[in-house]
């Protein structure tokens, strides 16, 4: 195993080992440059995944505090989970439903295609499609991705059938088993899918990419990473100059470490890289590192991800084969007759037993209702509705003095306000996920509210004028040139694309870039 | 098997209550405990507290078919959150004491109608989350709801059943994909 001084000033420091800094570490990694790579969760594998949905839960969740302001309805109905990240060696990609879809050229393009919208602070990213697509590209070879070069769908699960029938039945034209970096067969040195469910506890075949069986093993191989796992970074320290030059963590002792950076990037997800910028006040940024324009935080976005249940009179068993069985793609064109910006993705999703129950049914249901669904739990099929959240500069990730870590460091804060959009589009793609499933034949229709977010993005969002955001097109901090943001806080706005295949195409994007800097001795 | 002990292998050291019942002939949940007699210590909280603890339970995920036992499992749960968390008992005792002694054998009318009183407090929230986690979370019930949950050590579902819904059409393989190991679907 490689090790890496702490007082190596050449090596590059990555903060989180998920679809942005494990991509990016093998990418580092194998053109010779050395890493160390903190993450703060412990390393699993195929073998110890638990596949016990509450104690999945728990092995793979950051489970510590947060708080939560606004007018979402996530504050009343998850009082204590704001939102559902990971901490474990491959972060969310360890999680994740494997759902690689790209976002739209007009989606990144927001602001100029949907104008000027109040109460929302839209900008057009710093990045031409073209360059993006390219991206998109390598990373959906690098990942095997469904229906992407040559490569077939998912066959049609049960769950799967419903929602191709229903969707057909309401016109839609682009409904399929999506683009999904799932194994159909043996490929990349990782198993096939076998279709048994528990997607998000952790894929044991490792049909499903992740970083923590593709990216990381590989950039050990290279020699040249030294992965930290258990390590929490607590602090970014800079010089006099104001570039980075080491990150302070407490190794799984619990013991302060300093580890010297040449260059630094964060990609802990949008809550924990905003609160390590933050927490990382010095006497020249007393407002937080790389937030002199007091953008850190701020235009947070998740998804408008809510749900549809259809409960119907014959079986379906929908937890036998992969969790999101399906897409339709008809809804992610920017129409403004449907009176909403944006557009939304319906995917099709699965829940187990007690998670449909705690997390995927109205929190408001209980008695008899509660109970006739439950009784239909084998006759029941699942939308969730993906789309694009409008960026508000108010909606933002703070610290939270009143709240404490078990470090004594301030905990994150969200506050979200939604905006009027969303719900517009929520109700709207509820409304077609209601026309689906009663077109198909439900005799029971359920719709849940927002749910906690797993999509946080555009926290420390690209931008071309530093004072609309954090990074520049490259997810280089406009304030510290040899500090990045490598996760989906750099994305300039959400779109309506569940965000992994877009975080690893700006990572693979940003090795790019990095590895030319430093080729030229400017970071 | 701890959590549906036998009454002779019961500890009755440091409880402070007991649940007790018998399961139903015939019931699922008979095959996978070692006696239809089972009985459940409280640590926490009084026999009379879990009798009113469990019907709201009940009340909260009725399922007429489904025994006393697994929601006995709600109330171990929230006793146990009781001895760890003193507000949490506190919580919890002054939750059952306005609900009332006669809450436990009140017809289902009338509980429901007290529950949807108290529907918006903390105490009928945790009562709820928990009987939501641990009646459903319990492998004990899978069958009653037709759940069959892991399925890695089975060889998952593509060779067994995850497209064998027949009652709609099949899916134009444009739109889905072949099944990797089997002749066709």
């Amino acid at each position: 195993m490689t090790s890496i001084s702490h007082d190596d000033t050449n090596s590059m420091v990555i903060i989180g080992s998920g679809a942005g800094g494990g991509t990016l570490a093998h990418e580092l990694t194998r053109r010779g440059i050395k890493v160390v790579l903190l993450e703060a969760g412990a390393r699993q594998s195929l073998a110890s995944f638990s596949q016990v949905p509450g104690e999945a839960f728990a092995q793979l969740t950051w489970l510590e505090p947060r708080t939560q302001s606004g007018t979402t309805t996530v504050v009343e109905d998850y009082p204590n989970l704001p939102s559902w990240t990971a901490k474990t060696v491959g972060g969310t990609t360890v999680h994740w439903t494997g759902a690689a879809l790209r976002a739209r050229p007009w989606e990144i393009r927001a602001r100029t295609t949907y104008g000027t919208v109040d109460g929302a602070s839209l900008i057009d990213w710093p990045v031409d499609y073209p360059e993006l697509l390219h991206y998109y590209q390598i990373a959906e070879r690098r990942m095997v991705v469904t229906r992407r070069n040559g490569n077939p769908g998912l066959p049609a699960s049960s769950h799967f059938k419903v929602f191709h029938y229903g969707a057909k039945r309401l016109g839609y034209q682009q409904v399929h088993t999506g683009y999904m970096a799932i194994n159909t067969r043996p490929a990349d040195h990782r198993g096939m899918c076998i279709q048994q469910g528990f997607c998000v506890q952790g894929c044991k075949t490792g049909a499903k990419w992740s970083t923590l069986y593709t990216e990381i093993p590989r950039a050990e191989a290279t020699g040249n990473l030294d992965l930290r796992a258990e390590c929490r970074a607590v602090r970014i320290e800079h010089g006099a100059d104001g570039l980075a030059t080491a990150v302070v963590y407490r190794d799984p002792a619990g013991n302060e470490q300093r580890q010297r950076a040449r260059v630094v990037c964060v990609a802990c997800n949008a809550v924990e890289t905003t609160r390590l910028l933050l927490l990382s006040e010095s006497a020249k940024f007393p407002q937080g590192l790389a937030n002199s324009n007091d953008q850190v935080g701020r235009h947070f976005c998740h998804h408008t991800g809510c749900f549809v249940w259809g409960v119907f009179d014959k079986p379906i068993d929908f937890w036998r084969g992969t969790t999101l069985a399906g897409v339709v793609l008809d809804e992610t064109r920017h129409d403004p007759k449907r009176g909403f910006a944006g557009g939304y993705h319906l995917e099709m999703a699965a829940l187990d037993l007690p998670s449909i129950a705690l997390a995927g049914l109205p929190q408001t249901l209980w008695g008899r209702e509660l109970g006739f669904v439950m009784e239909h739990y084998s006759s029941m099929a699942g939308i969730y509705v993906n789309g694009e959240d409008l960026p508000r500069s108010t909606n933002r990730i703070t610290l939270n003095p009143d709240v404490k870590d078990p470090f004594g460091l301030p905990v994150a804060n969200i506050h979200v306000d939604d905006h009027p959009n969303n719900d517009a589009m929520r109700r709207h793609g509820q409304q077609q996920g209601k026309a689906l499933f009663e077109a198909a034949g439900a005799i029971k229709v359920l719709m849940s509210r927002q749910t906690p977010a797993t999509h946080n993005m555009c926290a420390a969002r690209m931008s071309r004028d530093p004072r609309d955001g954090v990074v520049n097109a490259h997810g280089q901090a406009h304030d510290v040139a040899n500090l990045f943001v490598s996760d989906g806080s750099a994305m300039s706005t959400p779109s309506s694309a569940n965000p992994t295949l877009t975080i690893v195409a700006l990572a693979l994007r940003q090795a790019d870039y990095i590895e030319r800097r430093m080729s030229a001795r400017a970071i | 098997m701890r959590v549906i002990a036998t009454m002779d292998r019961r500890e009755f050291l440091g409880a402070t209550g007991v649940l007790t019942g018998v399961l139903a002939a015939g019931s699922p949940l008979a095959l996978f405990a070692p006696s239809r007699a089972w009985a459940l210590d409280l640590k926490a909280i009084a026999s009379a507290e879990g009798a009113v603890l469990l019907a709201a339970s009940r009340t909260i995920a009725p399922h007429d078919r489904l025994d006393d036992a697994p929601y006995a499992l709600v109330v171990q749960a929230l006793d146990d959150n009781a001895m760890r968390d003193a507000a949490m008992l506190a919580l919890l005792r002054q939750g059952v004491a306005g609900l009332g002694a006669g809450f436990a054998t009140a017809a289902e009318t009338e509980r429901v109608q007290a529950l949807a009183a108290i529907e918006t407090t903390p105490f009928f929230k945790s009562v709820r989350a928990t009987t939501l986690m641990t009646l459903y979370g319990s492998p004990l019930v899978y069958a009653y709801f037709g759940y069959e949950g892991e399925a890695f050590s089975k060889g998952g579902y593509l060779l067994r059943g995850f497209n064998d819904l027949r009652w709609l059409p099949e899916v134009p393989l444009a739109d889905s994909g072949p099944v990797f190991g089997a002749d066709s679907h």
